[in-house]
């Protein structure tokens, strides 16, 4: 669902931000280019430099909107390279392919995108290459700490990061205007504008939440938890800890009080929620400015981004969401698939992805005035990205996801769901989902406590 | 006349039984059978077959090999109380559903076989119709009509000045479904019935009117018996349609992703056991039980069918 919806969220990104095309293709290059070159002569390094000489074909399977773009771009670039680009299907289904080749022995990509939420499942059981061996950790100032977290597992090293999602407030303003409603900088102020804004319009809600594990799982991260750990295969499962319990203690009253609308994200009636005032925040991730202007267009010129609200008044956010492109053990040419990643998510690969409207993870770019300090006609004129590209900067530390977060996403709704459904406490659910967890982990061969 | 058929049945038994014989011999009859029988083994002989030695063993999604587990994996779906709320559910869906379904089936089939309706043919179709809309399609239409918040059911609430109609909550989900399902079968077991109707010889109808027989009697005395085989048919079908219920609640999901759980059927459960969680080989034994219970079932219902109508 969480991945499904990911899809969506890229199509739509693409229709998107086509003003900031031109503007952005003048600022790929820059402070990029200085370790493009990837002067440093470690051994395995090399071996990507001449893999690229030497030439060859790989195929990339992926479902971002930039990717054809990326790949007309990088033949042109290196003519006796070909790629052959598959799009094997939208978050799910192009999981169970990718599952099913890896399974089967063949028929797996070399290179292929995957969330960063998706990165553990494939690469603890080894069915990606640790590009450590290139040398690739040379490139680690060029991205934010926090996707750059998210492309290791354990020591590994299994991608590089294409795009980011650090969350921020997104509110319609016209709503917060109509009933006096000041902009949330703490949780509590955010519960009681919840509050204040149903008793004054029974068919309005502070947001939407139906029961979302991605959601759930940023808005841990960002009070501070850290219920998954992973050390080989020892797994340590614990949904009651301080910062999930924090998130439950806040996110409880307006659960229980039936103060956020169940309309599940990415359907027709949240569109037209978002649009008509009905939903008048989403906490979420700095890509769905480009989603909002192509799928909801009846909320332009209402529509104003805020820092997420924090539990102390501190700027603390947490990433929602984000893709990295790996290379698959399976590669007969993993060198060449690797010097394909680094260019896609390094080198000039990066300008077809801001061109179509992505949030990146590259520094260069989350700094860059021409981007940081465009206007947005959608919100109002207001300077979207100096919210964002900030928000970027206060992701907290130390968040892992589950070795197998996917199938843990999938029973959300069989656990946690249920307390949504009859409006009641969330812990209990999320007790039930870590018991699951822990069962499904146990018999999948790890050692899980909890 | 029973008898006479019998006895032209027997005497032709009789005659293929020695043909067979030589055919046998020179193997040419194999030349006929071979196409199909190639095809029968690929595609359901060997997949039943891979199946059931996915059974028979239990493989780790991470680090793990595959041992044989025997009939571990039976013993753990037989106690699965995943599993069999899922069978429960589809059970009442079945017990319910499916009489709805067959009665209005038939009314239709025979209010359009009596000759006295208008335009029979135009309701034919019509009634036929929702049957030709592809189920995802059939599902998402029904996914507006039901939406508490932007849908028809919206629309009526607030013309209602209420909140009751909640077609896509957890007291109404399962009902929504079915009538989904009705919607979209009730056409297609109509058709089933009509044929049936119309290969009833219409010198019965002269004799009944001839008895004196109205229109009721008429129903009674020749036509239900003369559905009989159909109505069996229509049933085993519609058991079979019922426990492999799968396509609605899988797209309703989206739209209640609480209320309909991973394990909502039978078959969303051995789905999701296979593609959500990897767990393949628990997902084929899932899916062979629940075929041997259908089977079962389906059988039963035949047998009893067809000694009513003997």
């Amino acid at each position: 669902m969480k991945s499904h919806r990911w899809g969506i969220r890229r199509l739509v990104v693409a229709g998107a931000a086509l003003t900031a095309l031109a503007v952005l293709a003048a600022c790929g290059g820059g402070s990029k280019t200085d370790s493009a070159g990837g002067g440093t002569t470690t051994g395995s390094a090399d071996a990507v430099d001449a893999a690229l000489k030497a030439g060859g074909e790989i195929t990339y399977w992926s479902w971002t909107p930039s990717a054809q773009a990326q790949v007309t771009a990088f033949m042109k670039q290196y003519p006796n390279v070909k790629v052959n680009y598959v799009n094997a299907g939208t978050g799910n289904d192009h999981y169970t392919k990718l599952q099913n080749a890896i399974k089967a022995g063949s028929g797996a990509p070399d290179v292929a995108q995957i969330e960063y939420q998706a990165l553990p499942q494939f690469a603890l059981p080894g069915s990606l290459v640790d590009l450590n061996q290139y040398g690739f950790s040379q490139y680690e100032s060029a991205y934010t700490a926090s996707t750059w977290a998210a492309v290791h597992a354990g020591s590994g090293l299994f991608g590089l990061p294409q795009d980011s999602g650090p969350m921020a407030l997104f509110y319609n303003k016209e709503v917060f205007d109509k009933y006096g409603i000041t902009v949330p900088k703490t949780w509590d102020e955010y519960v009681a504008a919840a509050k204040k804004l149903h008793a004054a319009n029974p068919k309005a809600y502070i947001t939407n939440d139906s029961g979302d594990a991605g959601f759930t799982t940023s808005m841990i991260w960002q009070a501070g938890g850290q219920p998954f750990k992973t050390d080989g295969k020892n797994v340590t499962i614990n949904l009651q800890d301080d910062g999930s319990k924090k998130w439950t203690g806040m996110w409880n009253q307006l659960v229980e009080g039936g103060l956020v609308s169940n309309i599940p994200g990415w359907t027709d009636e949240w569109f037209k929620a978002l649009g008509d005032g009905t939903i008048a925040t989403l906490p979420t991730g700095a890509w769905m400015p480009g989603v909002m202007e192509s799928s909801v267009k009846a909320g332009a010129g209402k529509w104003a981004v805020a820092p997420m609200p924090t539990y102390d008044g501190q700027p603390a956010t947490a990433e929602n969401g984000g893709s990295t492109e790996s290379v698959l053990k399976q590669s007969k040419n993993p060198a060449l698939a690797a010097a394909f990643v680094r260019w896609l998510n390094h080198d000039e690969g990066v300008k077809p992805f801001l061109a179509s409207g992505g949030f990146p993870a590259t520094t260069a770019d989350l700094k860059d005035p021409a981007f940081v300090d465009k206007t947005s006609a959608y919100f109002g004129g207001q300077k979207i990205n100096q919210v964002l590209t900030a928000a970027a900067g206060t992701v907290v530390k130390g968040w892992s996801y589950l070795p197998y977060e996917l199938y843990a996403n999938s029973i959300y709704g069989d656990t946690v769901g249920k307390a949504y459904q009859s409006k009641s406490d969330l812990n209990a659910g999320l007790t039930s989902w870590q018991d699951a967890l822990v069962k499904y982990g146990n018999e999948q061969g790890f050692q899980v406590n909890g | 006349m029973a008898e006479s058929v019998a006895q032209q049945q027997l005497a032709r038994a009789g005659a293929t039984g020695k043909r067979r014989r030589r055919v046998f011999k020179d193997g040419k009859g194999w030349l006929f059978v071979g196409p199909f029988l190639a095809v029968f083994a690929v595609t359901f002989l060997a997949p039943i077959g891979y199946a059931i030695y996915l059974s028979l063993y239990r493989n780790q999604a991470f680090f793990g090999g595959t041992v044989f587990v025997g009939l571990d994996n039976y013993t753990q779906a037989l106690q699965d109380p995943k599993f069999w709320e899922a069978f429960g559910r589809v059970a009442v869906f079945l017990v319910v559903q499916v009489p709805i379904m067959l009665v209005l089936a038939l009314l239709a089939a025979l209010a359009i076989d009596s000759a006295r309706l208008h335009a029979a043919g135009f309701f034919r179709i019509v009634i036929f119709l929702p049957y030709a809309v592809p189920g995802v399609v059939a599902v998402l239409m029904w996914g507006y009509i039901y939406g508490d918040n932007f849908g028809l059911a919206a629309n009526l609430n607030d013309l209602l000045g209420t909140t009751a109609i909640q077609p896509l909550s957890g007291t109404w989900m399962l009902p929504s479904i079915a009538n989904i399902v009705t919607w979209e079968f009730v056409g297609y077991n109509m058709l089933i019935f009509y044929s049936a109707l119309r290969t009833v010889p219409g010198e019965l109808y002269e004799a009944a009117a001839i008895d004196g027989a109205g229109t009721f009697r008429t129903i009674l005395a020749v036509k239900l018996p003369a559905l009989r085989g159909a109505i069996v048919i229509a049933t085993i079908f519609s058991i079979i349609g019922s426990f492999q219920l799968f396509n609605e609640p899988n797209i309703l999901r989206t739209l209640a992703p609480n209320v309909i759980t991973t394990y909502y059927t039978p078959n969303m459960y051995a789905y999701n056991l296979s593609f959500a969680g990897q767990q393949f080989n628990y997902s084929a034994t899932v899916a062979i039980v629940m075929g041997i219970i259908t089977a079962i079932i389906a059988y039963v219902v035949q047998l009893r069918g067809s000694r009513e109508s003997l």
